[in-house]
C-alpha cells in the first residue's frame, strides 16, 4: 500500500498506456471482425477457411508474435505499434468466429420474417441480425478484453512500457508492493473493460432485460 | 529479416548442445506435457464431478475469473515465493511448472464442465432410465459426449502453456523461450525471431496433433452438422414428412 | 401388472405433483395416462422405474414392491421411451438399440443379432443401423427409441410422450405401427400423453389426471367418451366426443343400396345424370365422376373426384358416417374386407342405424 501511495502517478500513467495497448485493438478488432464474420456467414464456403486462418493466428504465442511483428511491419522492436497490431490480430482471430457464430445463431424464421417485410442486405444486417447477435458478440469481446489485458503485460519484456513494467521491475528488484500493485492494476483494468462491455451489451439489448433478466 | 533467419537456422552451432534447437524443443515439449498432465489430473475429474452433479459450479466461475490475473505476474510471484525454498536447478523449473499447470486448469475445467453440461438431458435421462448406474452414465454417456468440448479445453490449455512456457524463460526456465528472451536481452534479433518462429511452429503442430487425436477419439455422431445430413431419410423405407430439421429437435420445457 | 397404491409425490418446495393415486395397469394391455400439463402424468410414470421416488404409497410390479428392488435391475427390466428419443448421439443406431443387452452382459454376436432384428421390427432399413442419431429424421429416431426399449424383451414398457415431437402424419404412422407391434408382443404398457385423441386411439384403458395430480377417471376409451365422470373430464375429452365415440361402435347391418358403376378406362354407355362411381377391374372404388363432363370419352384417372372416404362393411359407425358425409354424391361407399364394392349408404340411413344402437349398457367404471 505504501508503495502505491508513493507511486500512484506512475501507476496511472502505465495504466493508461495499458488501456491504450489493450483497448485500441479491441475496437479495431471488432470493426474488422464484423464484415469478416458476416462474410463467413454469408458465404458458407468461406467459413471453414476464415475460421482455420484466424484459428491459426490465435495459435501463435504472444511473445513470438510481438517479436515477429517488426519483421512483418518493418518497425523497430521497441515500437508500441507492434503490440497494437499483434493484439488486433488476436482480437480479430477470436472475434471473427464469434461474430459468424452469433449471426448464424439468429433463427432462420426471424431472418425470413425480416426479408418478407422488405428488409434487405445491409439494413437487414444492421437492423435485425446484428442486434440479435449482440449477446454472443459481447461474450466474445469479454474474453478478448480479459486476455488482451493479460497478454499486453508481456510486452514489457520487449521494452514497451505499460503495467507489465511494474511486474518486471518488482520481480527484478524484489519489491513485493510493486509486483502486487502491478497484478492488481491489471486485474482492475480487465474488470473495468469487462464492465464496459457488459454495460454496452445491456444497453444495446433492452429486450433481454424485460424478460425478468433471465437472459 | 529472412536472410538472417536462414543463416541462424543453418548455423550448425545452433543445432547442438544444451542451447541447441533439439534440446530446447525437447525441453519445451516436456514442460508442456508435465504441466498439462498435472493440470488434467486435477481439472478433468473436477470438471466431470461438477458437470455430473451440478454441485459447486462456482469453482468453474472462479477458475474463469482467475484468467484476469496476468500470467507474467503469476510467474514472478510464484518464482519469488517458491524459488528460495527450492535448491538447485529445480528452483527455476518447479515454480514455472506450477504456474503453467495453474494456467492450464481454467480451460480444462471449463471445457470438461461445459462438455458434460452440453450432454442432451434426454440422453442422460434415457441412460438412467435403461438402468445404467451413475458411474456407467458418466463413463458410457457423459464422457463420450463431453469429448468435443473437453478437447477444445485441452487444446486451448496446450496453447496457453506453450505460449507461457516461452515467457517463463524470463525466470530462467529452459525451452524455446530462451532464444526469445536471450535474443531480446542481447539485441540479437535473428535469434529472437528464430525462437519466435520455432515457438509458433510448435504451437501450430501441437494443436494439429490434438486436432487429429480429437478426430480419432470423438464419435462421428457428434460431428457438427452430422456427417450424412444430405442422405438423411432419403434411402429409408419409411416415407416421412420432414417438417423441420430433426437433427436439432426443439427441446420442450421441462 | 403395475399397481399404484395410494401414491403421493410431493416435491421439495411443497408442490404436490401426484396425489393419492391408485391405479392398476393390467398385464399385456396399454394403459394411457392423459391430462393437461402439470397433472403429474410424467411424474407418475417416472415413479414406476424410480427415476422419481414416491413420497407416500407403494408401487408394485407383479406383486413385488419396487422400492425394495435394485434400481438398475428394475430399470433394465423395463423398456423406457421418451419424447425426444433420448438416443445417445455418440453411438450408432445399432449400438443404441443394443444398450440394455450390453448392460445385461450379453455376448457380442447375440447383441448384434438382436439389434438387427429389432431394427427391422420397427420398420427401419438395415443400412440405417450404422448411422448416427443426428443422421435420422425425427420419426426414425423415435422408432430407434422404441427398438432400444424392446431390446432385452422386457415385459413392461414405460412410454413418455414418445410420438409427440413428430409431425401429425408421422405420428399417425408411428401409432399404427405401435399398435401392430403391441398386437404381436403383448407388453404391459404405461403410456403418457397430453393428446386425448392419442389416448383414445392407443389405450385399452385411459386414466385422465387433473392438475395437481389427482385421478379424475379411469375407463375404457368408449366408456370415457360416453360417460365422462365430471365437467373436467367432459371438457378434456372434447366437444366432438359424441362423434368420436362412434369409432368404437361396430357398424350394424346398414341398408346398402346397389350403386351404378363405370370401370376405369371405359366410356359411359348411357346418359347418366349426377355422380357416377368409378371402380377398377376388381370392383374396388377409385373415385367419382360426373358423366356430363366426359361426354363419350373414356374415364381416365384425371377425371376422378377423390374427395370421398371409404368405409368397410364391419368397420366403425364413424367411418360409415364419414364416408356418407364426404362423398360428393351424398352416398357413402362401403366396401368388404378385400376392398371391393358392397354398396352405398346415405347419411340419414347411418343416423337411423345409430339411433337403433342407443342402448346404454357399457362396461367401465368411474373413478
Amino acid at each position: 500500500m505504501t508503495w502505491l501511495a508513493d507511486n500512484w502517478r506512475t501507476v496511472l500513467d502505465l495504466a493508461l498506456s495499458h488501456l491504450y495497448l489493450a483497448g485500441i485493438p479491441l475496437v479495431v478488432g471488432l470493426l474488422v471482425s464484423l464484415p469478416l464474420g458476416w462474410a463467413a456467414k454469408r458465404w458458407s464456403r468461406s467459413y471453414p477457411a476464415l475460421i482455420t486462418t484466424t484459428g491459426l493466428l490465435y495459435t501463435i504465442p504472444s511473445l513470438a508474435l510481438f517479436v515477429l511483428m517488426p519483421g512483418v511491419l518493418g518497425t523497430k522492436i521497441l515500437d508500441p505499434v507492434n503490440v497494437v497490431v499483434a493484439m488486433t490480430v488476436y482480437t480479430v482471430a477470436l472475434l471473427v468466429r464469434t461474430v459468424a457464430d452469433g449471426l448464424r445463431a439468429v433463427p432462420d424464421h426471424i431472418e425470413q420474417a425480416a426479408t418478407a417485410m422488405g428488409y434487405r442486405g445491409l439494413r437487414r444486417l444492421l437492423g435485425v441480425e446484428l442486434p440479435l447477435a449482440v449477446p454472443v458478440i459481447a461474450a466474445g469481446l469479454r474474453v478478448a478484453a480479459v486476455s488482451n489485458v493479460s497478454i499486453v503485460s508481456v510486452a514489457s519484456l520487449l521494452g514497451v512500457s505499460q503495467l507489465g513494467d511494474l511486474l518486471v521491475d518488482g520481480y527484478n528488484r524484489v519489491i513485493w508492493g510493486e509486483l502486487v500493485t502491478g497484478i492488481l492494476a491489471c486485474v482492475t483494468l480487465a474488470l473495468l473493460l469487462d464492465l464496459v462491455i457488459v454495460t454496452g451489451s445491456r444497453v444495446l439489448t433492452p429486450w433481454l432485460r424485460v424478460q425478468g433478466g433471465r437472459a | 529479416m529472412i536472410p538472417s533467419l536462414v543463416s541462424w537456422f543453418t548455423d550448425p552451432a545452433n543445432w547442438s548442445g544444451e542451447d541447441g534447437i533439439p534440446n530446447r524443443l525437447l525441453e519445451h515439449v516436456a514442460y508442456t506435457a508435465e504441466a498439462i498432465l498435472v493440470a488434467a489430473v486435477v481439472a478433468i475429474p473436477l470438471g466431470l464431478w461438477v458437470g455430473h452433479t451440478g454441485r459447486a459450479r462456482w469453482l468453474v466461475s472462479l477458475a474463469n475469473s482467475a484468467r484476469a490475473v496476468p500470467t507474467l505476474g503469476l510467474l514472478f510471484v510464484v518464482s519469488l515465493w517458491l524459488g528460495p525454498r527450492i535448491t538447485g536447478d529445480l528452483a527455476f523449473v518447479v515454480p514455472s511448472i506450477i504456474v503453467l499447470a495453474l494456467l492450464a486448469v481454467p480451460p480444462l475445467l471449463a471445457g470438461t464442465y461445459a462438455g458434460v453440461q452440453a450432454v442432451d438431458p434426454a440422453a442422460r435421462d434415457a441412460a438412467k432410465g435403461v438402468g445404467m448406474t451413475p458411474l456407467q452414465v458418466l463413463r458410457q454417456v457423459e464422457v463420450p459426449n463431453a469429448l468435443p468440448l473437453l478437447f477444445s479445453g485441452v487444446r486451448s490449455a496446450v496453447l496457453q502453456v506453450v505460449a507461457t512456457a516461452s515467457v517463463a524463460a524470463v525466470i530462467s526456465l529452459g525451452g524455446l523461450g530462451r532464444y526469445l528472451i536471450d535474443g531480446i536481452a542481447l539485441g540479437d534479433y535473428p535469434r529472437a525471431a528464430a525462437g519466435a518462429v520455432l515457438v509458433a511452429v510448435l504451437a501450430v503442430l501441437l494443436d494439429g496433433v490434438f486436432a487429429l487425436v480429437q478426430r480419432r477419439v470423438v464419435s462421428p455422431g457428434l460431428a457438427p452438422g452430422g456427417r450424412g445430413v444430405s442422405g438423411r431419410g432419403k434411402d429409408s423405407r419409411s416415407v416421412e414428412v420432414e417438417a423441420d430439421s430433426p437433427s436439432t429437435p426443439v427441446r420442450a420445457p421441462a | 401388472m403395475i399397481r399404484f397404491d395410494a401414491v403421493t409425490k410431493q416435491f421439495p418446495g411443497g408442490t404436490v405433483a401426484v396425489e393419492d393415486l391408485s391405479l392398476t395397469a393390467p398385464t399385456g394391455r396399454i394403459t394411457v395416462l392423459v391430462g393437461p400439463s402439470g397433472c403429474g402424468k410424467t411424474t407418475s410414470l417416472r415413479m414406476v422405474n424410480r427415476m422419481i421416488q414416491p413420497t407416500r404409497g407403494s408401487i408394485t410390479l407383479d406383486g413385488q414392491d419396487t422400492s425394495r428392488m435394485n434400481e438398475a435391475q428394475l430399470r433394465r427390466g423395463m423398456g423406457y421411451v421418451i419424447q425426444h428419443g433420448g438416443l445417445f448421439p455418440h453411438r450408432t443406431v445399432l449400438d443404441n438399440i443394443g444398450t440394455v443387452p450390453r448392460l445385461l452382459g450379453w455376448d457380442r454376436t447375440r447383441i448384434r443379432a438382436r439389434s438387427n432384428e429389432l431394427l427391422e421390427r420397427v420398420g427401419l432399413a438395415p443400412e440405417l443401423g450404422e448411422r448416427y442419431p443426428a443422421q435420422l429424421s425425427g420419426g426414425q429416431q423415435q422408432r430407434v427409441g422404441v427398438a432400444r426399449a424392446l431390446a432385452a424383451d422386457p415385459p413392461v414398457m414405460l412410454m413418455d410422450e414418445p410420438f409427440s415431437a413428430v409431425d401429425p402424419v408421422v405420428r399417425e404412422q408411428l401409432q399404427d405401427e405401435f399398435l401392430r407391434l403391441q398386437g404381436e408382443l403383448g407388453k404391459t404398457i404405461l403410456f403418457v400423453t397430453h393428446d386425448i385423441d392419442e389416448a383414445i386411439k392407443l389405450g385399452d384403458q385411459v386414466a385422465v389426471l387433473r392438475v395437481g395430480g389427482r385421478l379424475a377417471q379411469v375407463a375404457e376409451p368408449a366408456y370415457l367418451l360416453a360417460h365422462p365422470a365430471d365437467d373436467f373430464v367432459a371438457d378434456f375429452v372434447g366437444r366432438d366426443r359424441g362423434y368420436r365415440a362412434l369409432q368404437f361402435q361396430e357398424t350394424p347391418r346398414l341398408p346398402l343400396r346397389s350403386e351404378p358403376t363405370i370401370v376405369l378406362g371405359e366410356q359411359p354407355t348411357e346418359p347418366y345424370a349426377g355422380w357416377l362411381l368409378v371402380v377398377d377391374d376388381d370392383r374396388r372404388p377409385v373415385g367419382w365422376v360426373e358423366p356430363h363432363r366426359i361426354g363419350t370419352r373414356t374415364v381416365s384417372t384425371g377425371d376422378l373426384h377423390r374427395g370421398g372416404t371409404v368405409a368397410t362393411e364391419h368397420g366403425s359407425l364413424r367411418a360409415a358416417l364419414d364416408a356418407a358425409l364426404s362423398s360428393p354424391s351424398g352416398r357413402g361407399v362401403i366396401v368388404d374386407a378385400s376392398g371391393s364394392l358392397c354398396g352405398t349408404v346415405e347419411a340419414h340411413e347411418v343416423l337411423t342405424a345409430i339411433e337403433g344402437t342407443r342402448r346404454p349398457e357399457r362396461r367401465g367404471s368411474p373413478a
